[in-house]
């Protein structure tokens, strides 16, 4: 009965962005009942509770009948870049005695390293590529370093070397720290997946870091529902454009950072229809450009940087140029630039539109008749709109052949607030397509988002040959999804990539697999 | 002598990735272990051949294995120190200086690391001027200087030191002992007195690769016109990657890619072929480049090489070879790190004669 009340209630969508928040609320057919857009505060809860508020009046539709909420927020990128409510954290590698070239948390900016840190060690043992033992795990060692720490630490991070292979060592080591101390909060690098262990120590120990922050994420969206009578099952947004359930984010809060740039192309895949497709969504200050692969956003190959720190995430794979609706026009008789600077924020006051005295590239869409919107009539020179259009023209088109694959045309999908920037016809484009609701994509993104997992680890083929071991990590990677939340019988690969290893006597293959599927 | 801090080391690394051709490993690694070795320890001396005695020994090193692995279990830090130990036990002489033995890409920056721990200086020279993926692939070679002995080590302590009836065979083994050791190790090979690395080395590459690192650093208009002017290079062409190729075979990252000019050279077609490190740069069955001068991706706007694993479709990048040191362009080293030795049957001609 309960999952039949589920499946035919509303959900709604929130996105936290850097200027607004985001409602939608969408039917049990997920078509778009309301929206809403409000400014984003600086205590997060209060733009989210005021956006909720809004979306329901506009919606007409009784609270009750909710019945999922999904959460977009910066709360945790925000607690990084601010290094505002971080735990202390004991940072604990296993891998010695190879890795102590260089040591946890050495490449941190340092007032990030010693807002976090409450000790860090690096203790003997972790894994080889194949999964059998570099050294036997150093159980003594990693007691008297936990029996050493005083003030006990606010949580602890414990990553091994080759975790993605073998996570016996990190099991081992929790349950050692757990003797000392039964209350302590763990976190371990093997559950954030991937190769490379500075960058999976990293995240482990962000991660680790963002506990208090997580709770205060949980009791936020709790305290917002509450406010209005919502009694619904809440969702957090990831940063590869999935979601994960509350008791989830408690414990990985590391994952809510860089949400938006996915939920912004999930939402464009569902408005649109489209599974392979450019995505552009055009901003206030810059354009972000991105690739859908079978729905999803095709993710960077190279490491991203949070707040300084090199981490694994897997983020969406963008191109981000300076242009958007408050880009700043500067024109004279040799020619025009457009920006990089921006009116930002205050378009509504600055731009000549609106009765400002700056002229914008809002300003030339509504001077070209692409858009209708401001307060003011303006008067700009044809020529200077047919200049400054073809610029824009120019620049989309050459981040478009930048992200593009291959060198077939493809469908280019045009969303976010200044998306009127982008013309009917761009080169290497088959079509431009304006689905409806562009400007609350993001919202949208997380309130469709399925839930998902992703496999990174090293395979022998040498046994059982490539396409067993192939099978064998898909069903695996469907099976972390289905854990997570997917419907079992909905769940699905979506990416594979299958990486072979140069200089390697063996035959490894180092494959990622990502599986996905609706919520259950 | 020049001191070699972390402003050095950052010219280097560049630089290191510039005579990398593509390949030779990511610096990055090495870069973070030599960065902390250097806070750690203070700037590493680098030194001339000059400054040593002629029967003085110096020690060429490397680490050896899979990019991949190193990326998961790195160094410990204390593998100099315990190879030098090996070393001088089995020779009974001191060792004076390491050198790197490979300038291309992370074994440019590790002997910085380990000269840094263990109060060596290094000897400006290397035994590539480039990158390579063989242990027989050196100047070394060339110059009729022994491999042996050769010495290999893991993080844990172990230490198999084996004397080979060739440079060839070295390799064969060495790799053999690098999976058992879980797909990495660091190594010297090539051991030699200053006398015979007075010919048997690339010499002053490393303050040639560091300069070249602070040009493009510091080149804020042209970096591409910076770069070729540095290093004696020739722009083949400026253009779009419009397809990559890849397969790996035999633990060798084999592959093409495709570059169509834009700009002044719109209309070109290029065709790069890689194994590790970029090997030729074809034109309409014309060759414009091949190994062992040195082809090297940069990006356009930034002049930053870009290694053969992150090419991909879409980037805008400057094709620019440079020449190999000369010592590869005779027979001998053209029958070892020609094209031929990569399977192309295609002549060898200078970058110089062919764009001069």
């Amino acid at each position: 009965m309960a999952e039949a009340a589920a499946a035919s209630a509303y959900r709604m969508g929130v996105d936290v962005g850097g200027t607004n928040t985001d409602a939608v609320i969408l039917d049990h057919g997920l078509r778009v009942v309301a929206k809403h857009k409000s400014p984003t505060t600086a205590d997060i809860v209060g733009g989210i509770t005021e956006a909720m508020g809004a979306v329901i009046a506009a919606a007409g539709i009784d609270t009750g009948d909710i019945g999922r909420v999904m959460l977009g927020t910066t709360h945790a990128t925000n607690a990084v870049l601010e290094r505002r409510g971080l735990a202390r954290v004991a940072a604990i590698r296993i891998g010695g005695p190879a890795t102590k070239s260089i040591p946890p948390l050495w490449t941190w900016p340092g007032d990030l390293r010693s807002a976090v840190s409450a000790g860090e060690a690096i203790i003997d043992g972790g894994f080889e590529f194949d999964g059998s033992e570099q050294v036997p795990l150093d159980e003594d060692g990693l007691r008297r370093f936990v029996e050493s720490l005083d003030p006990r630490p606010d949580a602890f991070s414990v990553a091994s070397v080759f975790a993605p292979v073998s996570d016996a060592h990190e099991l081992r080591a929790a349950e050692i720290i757990r003797e000392v101390w039964p209350e302590a909060r763990i976190c371990l690098s093997g559950a954030l997946g991937s190769i490379g262990l500075l960058e999976r120590e990293n995240a482990c120990v962000l991660n680790a870091a963002l506990v208090s922050v997580a709770r205060g994420i949980v009791d936020g969206l709790a305290d917002a529902l509450a406010r209005h009578g919502i009694d619904a099952v809440g969702y957090f947004a990831q940063n590869d454009g999935t979601l994960m359930a509350v008791d989830r984010a408690l414990e990985f809060p590391v994952l809510t950072i860089g949400s938006g740039p996915a939920n912004s192309m999930r939402g464009a895949a569902h408005l649109s229809g489209l599974s392979d497709a450019i995505v552009i969504d055009v901003g206030g200050t810059s354009t972000d450009i991105g690739v859908l692969a079978s729905r999803f956003p095709r993710e960077s190959a190279v490491p991203v940087e949070i707040g300084g720190i090199r981490t694994n995430f897997r983020m969406p794979d963008l191109l981000s140029i300076a242009l958007g609706g408050g880009t700043i026009v500067a024109h004279d008789p040799a020619g025009i630039e457009l920006g990089p600077e921006s009116v930002g924020h205050r378009l509504t006051t600055e731009a000549l539109c609106f009765g400002g005295s700056t002229l914008t590239l809002s300003d030339v869409a509504k001077g070209g008749g692409l858009a209708g919107f401001g307060t003011e009539p303006v008067d700009i020179d044809d020529d200077l709109i047919r200049r400054a259009l073809a610029e824009v023209d120019d620049r989309l088109e050459q981040g478009v052949d930048r992200m593009k694959l291959s060198r077939s045309d493809q469908p280019v999908i045009a969303v976010g607030g200044g998306s009127m920037l982008v013309p009917d016809r761009l080169e290497g484009a088959s079509e431009v397509v304006r689905p409806t609701d562009f400007d609350v994509a993001n919202a949208i993104g997380a309130a469709i988002a399925s839930a998902s997992a992703e496999i990174d680890r090293l395979f022998s083929i040498t046994e059982e040959g490539r396409d067993a071991v192939m099978e064998r990590a898909k069903a695996e990677a469907i099976e972390a999804a289905v854990a997570i939340g997917a419907d079992p019988d909905a769940a699905e690969v979506v990416s594979v990539e299958e990486l072979t290893m140069a200089y390697m006597t063996d035959n490894i293959l180092r494959l990622r697999i990502k599986a996905a599927g609706p919520l259950r | 002598m020049i001191e070699i801090g972390e402003e050095e080391l950052e010219w280097l690394t560049l630089g290191a990735a510039v005579f990398g051709a593509g390949g030779g490993g990511d610096p990055l690694m090495g870069s973070i272990m030599a960065k902390r070795a250097i806070e750690e320890s203070g700037p590493v001396r680098l030194i001339d051949l000059d400054d040593l005695d002629d029967d003085d020994l110096i020690l060429p090193v490397a680490m050896v294995g899979a990019p991949t692995v190193m990326t998961e279990k790195f160094a410990s830090g204390d593998e100099g120190p315990r190879i030098v130990a090996a070393v001088e036990a089995q020779l009974g002489r001191k060792v004076a200086a390491y050198s790197s033995g490979e300038l291309g890409g992370v074994n440019g920056i590790i002997p910085i690391a380990w000269a840094a721990l263990g109060g060596l200086p290094i000897v400006d020279c290397d035994l590539m001027g480039r990158a390579f993926p063989e242990l027989q692939m050196t100047t070394a070679v060339l110059a009729g200087i022994d491999i042996n002995p050769v010495v290999i080590t893991d993080e844990r302590g172990n230490v198999v030191s084996f004397t080979t009836i060739d440079a060839k065979w070295a390799e064969t083994l060495v790799r053999t002992v690098v999976g058992a050791m879980g797909g990495e190790a660091s190594m010297c090979l090539y051991p030699m007195t200053v006398a015979q690395a007075k010919t048997g080395t690339v010499r002053r590459s490393m303050s040639r690769a560091m300069e070249v690192g602070r040009i493009l650093l510091q080149a804020s208009d042209d970096p591409i016109g910076a770069l070729c002017q540095a290093v004696d290079g020739y722009l083949l062409a400026e253009g779009k990657v419009a397809d990559v190729d890849r397969q790996t075979s035999a633990g060798f990252a084999r592959g093409s890619a495709t570059i169509e000019g834009t700009g002044a050279d719109s209309g070109r077609l290029l065709r790069m072929e890689f194994q590790n490190e970029n090997a030729v740069v074809m034109e309409n069955g014309e060759v414009l480049a091949s190994v062992p001068d040195i082809i090297t991706a940069v990006d356009v706007h930034t002049g930053r090489p870009i290694v053969t694993e992150l090419l991909r479709y879409g980037q805008r990048v400057a094709l620019v070879a440079l020449p190999c040191d000369p010592v590869w362009r005779s027979d001998q080293a053209l029958a070892l790190a020609g094209p031929r030795a990569f399977s192309y049957e295609i002549d060898y001609g200078p970058v110089e004669e062919i764009h001069g």
